[in-house]
């Protein structure tokens, strides 16, 4: 047994891992001018740079402790018949795909392999609301566009938004101006609906400025059974007194990998709620990173995980609180089955500076079978004194007397488990602010909790089929 | 015993107390009401010498000498005692442990020896008696999971150790039913003497039925604006402090 | 309140460290520097086996090969390890097996430590063994545990005395391929102490070692080996000061405890080497690896309370082999001025019905940072393993840091694992309270430290929990800013 508290790689591990790494230099340096040619000259600078730090990076392993628990190698080693699309367009997803969540009135845009679909390329509201394609709104509101981009996702930390920033070519952007509130939810679908075994990198900008609130929803679905990795990044800038409630669905498959990296750059006053619902992925990892850079900020970050099979899911979120009088919390939960693996890994740091934090952190996780494992690390860094921090992290089963009191009462086993299991979820859940996605979710999770394919019911037919 | 004239008092530049002026002398009884808001709870705690408090005017002399100049624990060890509206919890602290630092060192302040661990003892047994407190409060965290009462009682109780000369007892009364508030009242009632005076805060007229004044002052944004006999507490819970807001305003 | 306090600050946190004299006596060592002849030497100015040789050259071997690798939440200065003297002993004025003739030097030195080395005038209830830079000076109450068949005496003594008993368990709960230190420790070890408990056998006293680094420029490497076998119990005292000096001195040791079968070990340690000045200037880099396995039904409980060493990087661990074992780690960590500690436990659950308790309580103050690291593990055949985890901080002042990294990995699905941690400040409304009531300050904030603390203090042998108490007070009172 390995002792000490990092991990070290063997050396056979360390040459697969030097291999991998340069398949994907090799990418890059491949394809740098399809690239270049597809871009503006400011992506293509920040691009470069990327390209840099990834070459020191790498992808990381299970020796960088941020990575301990999710082994990656596997997932990047794999060969996809595409790892680039020159372009990916006019699928015409809009006519042959609908999602069907019940009544959700809801913008609707569709990725695929990080490409933009819908027909309108950007999408202008009379409130001043811009949506559409990243790569045509760096060309046409080149001043909004480069303020943010590549501005809070960190090249330099991190390998895989390094490697993303460096082969990205598009994705959804979202701007509310101002004061504007955003009418309906803004729905983003990324479909993986290739008969190809796909490797591909989203990249999305939501800029939510000053007083402006807006509501969205982010689903990855995989509708073809090939294998899919997906790296993406999401930037997303909260102006001061900023509303924002995000919402991830992730229903892909047992042959995808979804590796996501969300980056929350928050001012002061302003209010996130983010809710990731993890409903099935062979190997979902989501990254989160908040900094809390204004007074008065308020962030509350809410997870849940169903896994089952092999699959693995690994949470890893970073609040830092760089100002006084800021609040967070965070709450993920894992229900592992099968031989499900689940992990998280959370992290509070607090500045000296920013006093009068309130920080939570509590990681729940009931394993349901007797090969599921759990690994959980949830930290707390501080360097503030007048601070509320707490944080709490529980493995265990279902509460055994809870069951035996319902059996009592003529509940049956299976039953009473389920609404066990739904109770546990449902703290997540119930977090959800757009009501009929909350109520869509309630459905998938009983279907996952019965062990179905939690997919809506359009999804689930393209699969299929 | 205490003269206040005078006094303004104000946190984070907001200004509380506006000139509250005030002559307490031994073996009487005043209480203090007033609206939420008006200053009650500040004047209790610049009395203690809680320097959340900016005093920017007037002064205060307690037995003769300048009390502003005071530190909390000098204060008192002179005799003042605070009832907390909201008594602190300690955990991991003992009541016996927290008692006896206490008892020991307001004894060493006034020159006197500290008291041997059996009498420390027996005085907390006579002195639970009075507050009717429970023995097993005293073997727990200062405050910590006590109920509402219990935490009153225990306020009492420490003031009944500590026999100040001037207690202050900021809104004693509140979150108690009308059982404890008569133990409790029945407590302070037993710890009077011809030579300490107490000063009775609260928002109800309730508590005077059973803690006699001698004068009721009304404390008004900041200032006192009524002062008299006890008949006024009846004459406020009979009219509600519109009346007193008519008066002024 | 604030410049009173600062001031209260001020006073503590120059006040002097109570053990930094150094003791004169003569030293016999072997110079400075590092190679397979210092580790020869070594072990021939012991008279050690060649098998022991063996040991130490592989370890030696092995820890060339090896690379430090800083994980934890330490600034730690490059050391130099050719920089240390390996072996320096106090020179014995007679032949070092008559145990009646120490040095009166050293006599005194421990009598102003509060640890007398004659039996007379000792608690009658603690045994003591005394280790002086890399030797036991002394070891006390030898005949009468000898009468229960408990072997209490130096590492060295052992090794000449209870050969077989050494070779079967010496490296056996931590290996020299461990760690960094565990392997240097492994190569030039001096002394320690070594303790052996034999079956149904209660020890009736508690069994003490008491360490002092006194020579400059010297590292320490002292191991410690306890044995409990079978339905036994000992309660172990471990307590460490040194010389106050301006230059860093490593301290690397082990500590390997076997509990068999239904047996029970309390090891409680208090923990004062050198912390350096206010400065940060000097002070003790202490590497220490501590581990323990625990047999079926067996029990082991490490207590600690750490106010000492400019860096601290030690994970008292327990490894829960055999089926309803139980282990239990308590500790109290404080850090002062420029102190770093990085310190915690490793529950590693192997057997049936096994479970484990971690109580730590960080208090942080100064310019310091503390860190609680711990590993709850629970394998795939633990069924039924049950961890309870509360890792709390108290903050004093804003110029320090306080951290947690807890790592849970949950193999078994019967497992019930809970940790729970906050991070607080000793509340100015506590104080308040506590001065309205005519409590000063700093003896306020005693009362909430101790307070606070103890969950932890309550854990240990009553002697040992006076003088921690007194340190906690030392170490702290007042330095809320």
């Amino acid at each position: 047994m390995e002792w000490g508290w990092g991990e070290a790689l063997k050396n056979n591990q360390m040459k697969d891992i030097k291999d991998i790494n340069q398949k994907y230099i090799d990418l890059y340096t491949k394809n740098k001018d399809i690239l270049h040619s597809n871009s503006s000259e400011f992506v293509n600078q920040i691009r470069e740079k990327a390209f840099g730090a990834f070459q020191t990076l790498g992808i990381p392993t299970k020796s960088n402790e941020e990575y301990k628990y999710t082994d990656l190698s596997n997932t990047f080693s794999k060969d996809y018949t595409n790892y680039l699309n020159k372009k990916c367009e006019n699928l015409n997803i809009e006519s042959i795909f609908k999602c069907d969540v019940i009544n959700l009135d809801a913008d609707v845009f569709y990725l695929s392999k990080g490409w933009y679909q819908n027909t309108e390329k950007i999408k202008t509201y009379n409130n001043g609301v811009i949506i559409g394609s990243l790569k045509a709104v760096s060309e046409k509101y080149p001043d909004i566009f480069n303020k943010h981009y590549s501005k809070y996702a960190d090249c330099t930390k991190d390998g895989l938004v390094a490697l993303n920033t460096s082969l990205a070519q598009d994705g959804l952007f979202i701007y509310v101006p101002k004061n504007v509130k955003a009418e309906k939810p803004i729905q983003l679908i990324n479909l993986l609906l290739d008969n190809n075994d796909e490797f591909s990198n989203v990249r999305n900008l939501f800029i939510i400025e000053d007083n402006a609130k807006v509501d969205i929803i982010f689903c990855n679905d995989s509708l073809t059974e090939n294998t899919f990795l997906t790296n993406s990044v999401t930037e997303i800038f909260v102006g001061e007194n900023a509303h924002l409630n995000y919402h991830k669905v992730q229903n892909d498959h047992n042959k995808s990998s979804n590796i996501s990296s969300t980056f929350i750059h928050q001012s002061a006053n302003s209010n996130v709620e983010s809710v990731t619902i993890s409903l099935i992925g062979g190997l979902i990892r989501n990254n989160l990173t908040v900094v809390l850079d204004g007074k008065g900020a308020n962030n509350n970050t809410y997870g849940i995980s169903l896994a089952d099979k092999k699959q693995h899911m690994d949470n890893y979120s970073f609040i830092h609180h760089k100002e006084a009088h800021c609040d967070s919390a965070q709450l993920f939960k894992n229900i592992l089955d099968d031989s499900a693996t689940g992990a998280f890994n959370g992290k509070v740091l607090v500045d000296r500076n920013a006093q009068k934090t309130n920080a939570l952190q509590s990681n729940k996780n009931i394993l349901l079978a007797n090969n599921a494992k759990m690994n959980t690390k949830p930290q707390l860094i501080i360097y503030a004194d007048d601070v509320k921090c707490s944080h709490g992290a529980t493995v265990g089963q279902l509460d055994e007397s809870a069951m035996f009191y319902m059996r009592a009462r003529g509940i049956g086993k299976k039953e009473a488990k389920m609404l066990l299991m739904y109770a546990f979820a449902f703290e997540i859940i119930g977090k959800i602010k757009v009501e009929e996605l909350r109520n869509n979710i309630e459905d998938l999770v009983i279907r996952r909790l019965n062990g179905e394919l939690g997919l809506c019911k359009n999804c689930s037919q393209r699969v299929i089929n | 015993m205490l003269k206040i004239k005078n006094l303004k008092a104000s946190i984070n530049n907001k200004e509380i107390l506006k000139g509250i002026n005030l002559e307490v002398k031994p073996g009487e009884v005043h209480a203090i009401m007033g609206p939420n808001g008006s200053g009650k709870s500040t004047l209790a705690a610049v009395l203690a010498g809680n320097e959340v408090f900016e005093v920017t005017e007037g002064e205060i002399t307690y037995l003769g000498e300048d009390l502003l100049n005071l530190s909390v624990e000098k204060r008192a060890s002179k005799g003042i005692f605070l009832g907390f509206q909201y008594p602190i919890e300690i955990p991991g602290v003992s009541m016996v442990n927290f008692m006896k630092s206490a008892v020991n060192e307001q004894r060493k302040t006034r020159g006197e020896e500290p008291l041997t661990a059996s009498a420390f003892l027996k005085l907390m047994r006579e002195k639970k008696e009075i507050v009717e407190l429970e023995a097993k409060l005293t073997n727990r965290s200062v405050n910590e999971g006590f109920s509402g009462g219990e935490k009153k009682k225990n306020e009492i109780f420490q003031m009944a150790m500590l026999e100040p000369k001037l207690a202050i007892l900021d809104e004693t009364d509140s979150g108690l039913d009308i059982d404890a508030l008569r133990i409790v009242a029945n407590g302070i009632n037993k710890l009077k003497t011809k030579d300490n005076a107490t000063i009775v805060i609260t928002h109800y007229q309730r508590l005077l039925d059973y803690i006699v004044p001698d004068f009721v002052h009304i404390l008004y944004n900041g200032r006192i604006v009524k002062t008299a006999g006890k008949e006024l507490a009846l004459e406020l819970e009979e009219k509600g402090y519109d009346w007193i807001k008519s008066q002024i305003d | 309140m604030k410049e009173n306090e600062d001031k209260i600050l001020d006073e503590v946190t120059n006040s002097d460290y109570k053990y930094g004299f150094v003791t004169d006596v003569d030293n016999d060592d072997i110079g400075k520097g590092l190679n397979e002849d210092v580790v020869r030497i070594i072990s021939s100015k012991k008279n050690e086996p060649e098998w022991l040789l063996d040991y130490r050259l592989k370890a030696f071997r092995h820890w060339k090969e090896m690379e430090f690798k800083n994980w934890a939440h330490l600034d730690i200065p490059e050391i130099n390890y050719q920089d240390i003297i390996y072996y320096s002993a106090p020179k014995p004025t007679k032949v070092l097996d008559s145990m009646d003739d120490v040095d009166p030097e050293l006599r005194k030195t421990f009598e102003k430590l509060g640890i007398p080395l004659d039996e007379q005038k000792m608690l009658s209830g603690v045994a003591v063994d005394a280790v002086i830079d890399s030797v036991s000076v002394k070891t006390t109450f030898k005949e009468n545990l000898a009468e229960r068949g408990i072997i209490f005496c130096s590492f060295s003594e052992a090794v000449r005395d209870y050969p077989d008993l050494v070779k079967k368990y010496l490296g056996s709960v931590v290996p020299y391929t461990d760690n960094f230190f565990a392997a240097l420790n492994s190569a030039v070890f001096s002394d320690g102490s070594f303790c052996y408990i034999p079956k149904g056998v209660r020890s009736p006293m508690e069994l003490s070692t008491y360490f002092r680094i006194n020579a400059a420029n010297t590292g320490q490497f002292e191991r410690t080996l306890i044995v409990a076998d079978d339905d036994s119990f000992v309660s172990y005292l471990e307590g460490c000061t040194a010389p106050q000096r301006d230059e860093n001195q490593l301290h690397a040791a082990i500590v390997e405890i076997i509990v068999n079968k239904g047996a029970e070990v309390k090891y409680s340690t208090v923990q004062n080497w050198y912390p350096g000045n206010k400065e940060g200037l000097g002070g003790i880099f202490n590497f220490v690896t501590k581990r323990g396995i625990i047999g079926e039904s067996g029990k082991l409980s490490w207590s600690q309370v750490e106010t000492g060493s400019a860096i601290t990087w030690k994970y008292p661990s327990c490894i829960l082999k055999g089926d309803n074992a139980i282990a239990e780690f308590y500790s109290v960590a404080v850090t002062n001025n420029y102190q770093q500690a990085d310190t915690g436990t490793k529950m590693i659950h192997i057997g049936k019905n096994t479970s484990s308790t971690i109580i730590s309580k960080g208090i942080s103050a100064g310019k310091s940072d503390n860190s609680y690291r711990g590993l709850v593990k629970v394998l795939k055949g633990a069924e039924n393993a049950r961890n309870f985890s509360q890792c709390d901080s108290l903050l004093l002042g804003d110029k320090c840091g306080a951290h947690t990294y807890p790592y849970i990995e949950v193999d078994n699905n019967t497992a019930v694992v809970e940790h729970e941690a906050t991070t607080s400040k000793i509340g100015e409304d506590q104080i308040f309270y506590c001065n309205q009531r005519g409590i000063p300050t700093e003896e306020a904030i005693g009362l909430i430290v101790n307070g606070y603390a103890k969950d932890v203090l309550s854990k240990l042998p009553m002697e040992f929990a006076v003088e921690a108490q007194k340190l906690l007070q030392i170490s702290l009172e007042g330095s809320v800013g």
